[in-house]
């Protein structure tokens, strides 16, 4: 469960390019909700995520993950429980480093941070064994790319539709509270998106996953999981799930937006995306 | 080349190439240009010289290396914590380690080792055959770089050797598997460090003297090495990369062997390790920009044979 209170954030406060990026939120996501998020550019729907994450700590408010206060929890802290996947196919994977490796690195969330010292050390010390190998083969294969036999392979030789396939294994081979996907499949082409699409649905189904998933197409903000949230101004300006949700389309969307924001409607990437 | 010639080059190649794998770590897998090098190794060689002086050739190992941990750590906590780009950091605590260096030599410019051996005098009294008189510093410092060598391989093969090496290649991948990338850039540079401040020791006593401007280039001289290493052996796997490091430092060594053969004044060396990192980082572009001119005027040719006339437009 994720809980946000009143969080908000100002850049280059006190300046002539002051920016209220996040407007006093709020936002209680509860265990396996999957909600997804649409608004314009500057709406502050990375702004968002970055304050989950831990990218800033955030001016005032209050973030809480599954019971525990995240609020000052620096970002790698809180990576071992929050997974997340970028626009950009190449910014969650190391290229110069082999998928094993890669895969290696990313299954170190799978032991806690609070270890005793020697126990910590043994890890650091340790390689990757055999056993390990044939589990990252094993959930290599259910991307159905025909990674695991490419375990020796570097990263960077992969496709974008590759790398963030892989990136997705890797924010998830150690189940998260909560992931973040912002826009991860607007950077592939069609057919590939729609692969990482379904392996995204597929994988979140499947361990019911608490996630949050930024998207520009309206189609994609209906179907998607159990919960659509718009964004404006730094504010959510509009939260449906349930009946309410199921009666939507993607005009009535539109006409929420506007209704929602008190503004007209002015941006072409999401009309152009109905 | 006389006998005397090559068996220097090759062991001052090993001893630096040393300096070379530090500076693979910092700047090939770290991707930090770490500019304290010059200053660290300077201050291995004033530990190193010094400890020996007091009658500790063999604790002056470790202790060279602590020296160049302690210098890697204050490099990295300036950039780490306090937000000092890493070239500045490295600058700051070079200039600062001029002082530390002087202080270590007890504020004298020059120390010589005198009344007591070094640990190639203690090698050295091992055997008496005619080829260990000659041959023992080589084999010497050929097991102690080869078993650092192999080292260092294996501690990169490590769950937190992977995690130092993803820092350098896509710190946000680090940052989302949980690992602090703070924590291995300092565990980083506190190891390449390390090897530097060893070197420093290891010419120290191979020289019995310790002088305080002994550092300067070094940079510059290990960066050459790297890339001659680079070139030579490519970025295949680990193990070549790393033994490539070791052989681009004998190599360079072997070429300023050369130049000296040639008459080329001392002083100019620099100068000439200059001129080969600068070729060296230069030639895949310069090879890229030949290759491309060469297939437009090869384009141009062919279109005036057929007769299209195209090249009036393009002219």
């Amino acid at each position: 469960m994720l809980k946000i209170e009143n969080a908000s954030k100002t850049f280059n406060p006190g300046t002539i390019n002051e920016k209220v990026a996040l407007d006093h939120i709020s936002l209680l996501l509860e265990d396996g909700d999957f909600a997804t998020i649409v608004g314009s550019n500057g709406a502050g729907k990375s702004t968002l995520f970055n304050a989950i994450a831990g990218s800033f700590i955030t001016d005032e408010g209050y973030i809480e993950l599954d019971g525990m206060d995240i609020t000052f929890l620096k970002e790698h802290r809180r990576s071992q429980f929050i997974g997340r996947l970028f626009q950009d196919p190449l910014m969650g994977t190391a290229p110069h480093m082999t998928i094993e490796e890669n895969l290696s690195v990313a299954y170190l969330r799978a032991s806690g941070v609070r270890q005793s010292f020697w126990g910590r050390l043994a890890q650091d010390f340790s390689r990757i064994n055999r056993k390990e190998k044939a589990f990252f083969r094993e959930q290599l294969s259910l991307l159905n790319m025909g990674l695991e036999d490419r375990m020796e392979s570097q990263v960077g030789l992969l496709s974008g539709g590759q790398r963030q396939a892989l990136t997705l294994l890797m924010a998830t081979v150690v189940t998260p509270r909560l992931l973040l996907l912002d826009e991860h499949t607007a950077a592939l082409d069609p057919a590939t998106a729609d692969k990482v699409l379904k392996l995204t649905r597929d994988i979140i189904a499947e361990r019911r996953i608490t996630c949050l998933m930024v998207t520009h197409n309206m189609h994609q903000a209906l179907e998607l999981g159990n919960r659509t949230l718009m964004m404006d101004g730094g504010r959510i300006v509009l939260d449906v799930k349930g009946e309410e949700r199921s009666r939507m389309t993607v005009d009535s969307l539109l006409q929420k937006f506007a209704e929602g924001a008190g503004q007209k409607l002015d941006n072409d990437r999401i009309l152009l995306s109905r | 080349m006389s006998f005397a010639i090559i068996q220097t080059a090759l062991d001052n190649g090993l001893i630096f190439g040393l300096v070379a794998l530090s500076l693979f770590i910092s700047f090939s897998i770290l991707d930090i240009c770490d500019l304290s090098t010059d200053g660290c190794y300077m201050l291995g060689a004033a530990v190193g010289v010094a400890v020996t002086i007091s009658g500790h050739p063999i604790l002056a190992l470790p202790a060279s290396m602590l020296a160049g941990i302690c210098s890697g750590y204050v490099t990295a906590l300036l950039q780490t914590r306090f937000g000092v780009p890493s070239i500045l950091a490295g600058i700051i605590v070079n200039t600062g380690l001029y002082t530390i260096n002087l202080m270590a030599m007890g504020m004298k410019t020059s120390l010589n080792v005198v009344g007591t051996s070094t640990i190639y005098d203690l090698f050295k009294s091992l055997n008496g055959s005619e080829f260990w008189m000659t041959w023992s510093r080589s084999v010497l410092l050929f097991v102690l770089v080869g078993i650092l060598c192999i080292l260092v391989y294996r501690f990169l093969g490590t769950r937190l050797g992977l995690s130092i090496r993803a820092t350098g290649d896509s710190i946000a991948m680090v940052r989302a598997s949980s690992i602090n990338p703070g924590f291995t850039i300092t565990v980083g540079l506190c190891l390449s460090n390390a090897l530097t401040g060893l070197a420093g020791c290891l010419i120290g006593q191979y020289n019995k003297n310790a002088e305080i401007n002994m550092g300067t280039g070094m940079v510059t001289i290990a960066l050459a090495s790297l890339i001659i290493g680079q070139t030579l052996f490519g970025r295949g796997r680990m193990l070549t990369r790393i033994l490539g490091v070791i052989a681009g430092s004998i190599i360079y060594r072997f070429i300023i062997a050369l130049a000296l053969r040639l008459n080329v004044p001392t002083q100019a060396f620099k100068l000439v390790s200059a001129v080969i990192v600068a070729v060296a980082i230069a030639a895949p572009s310069a090879k890229q920009m030949i290759h491309n001119k060469k297939k437009e005027a090869e384009a141009i040719r062919e279109r005036r044979n057929a007769g299209t006339g195209k090249e009036e437009h393009h002219a």
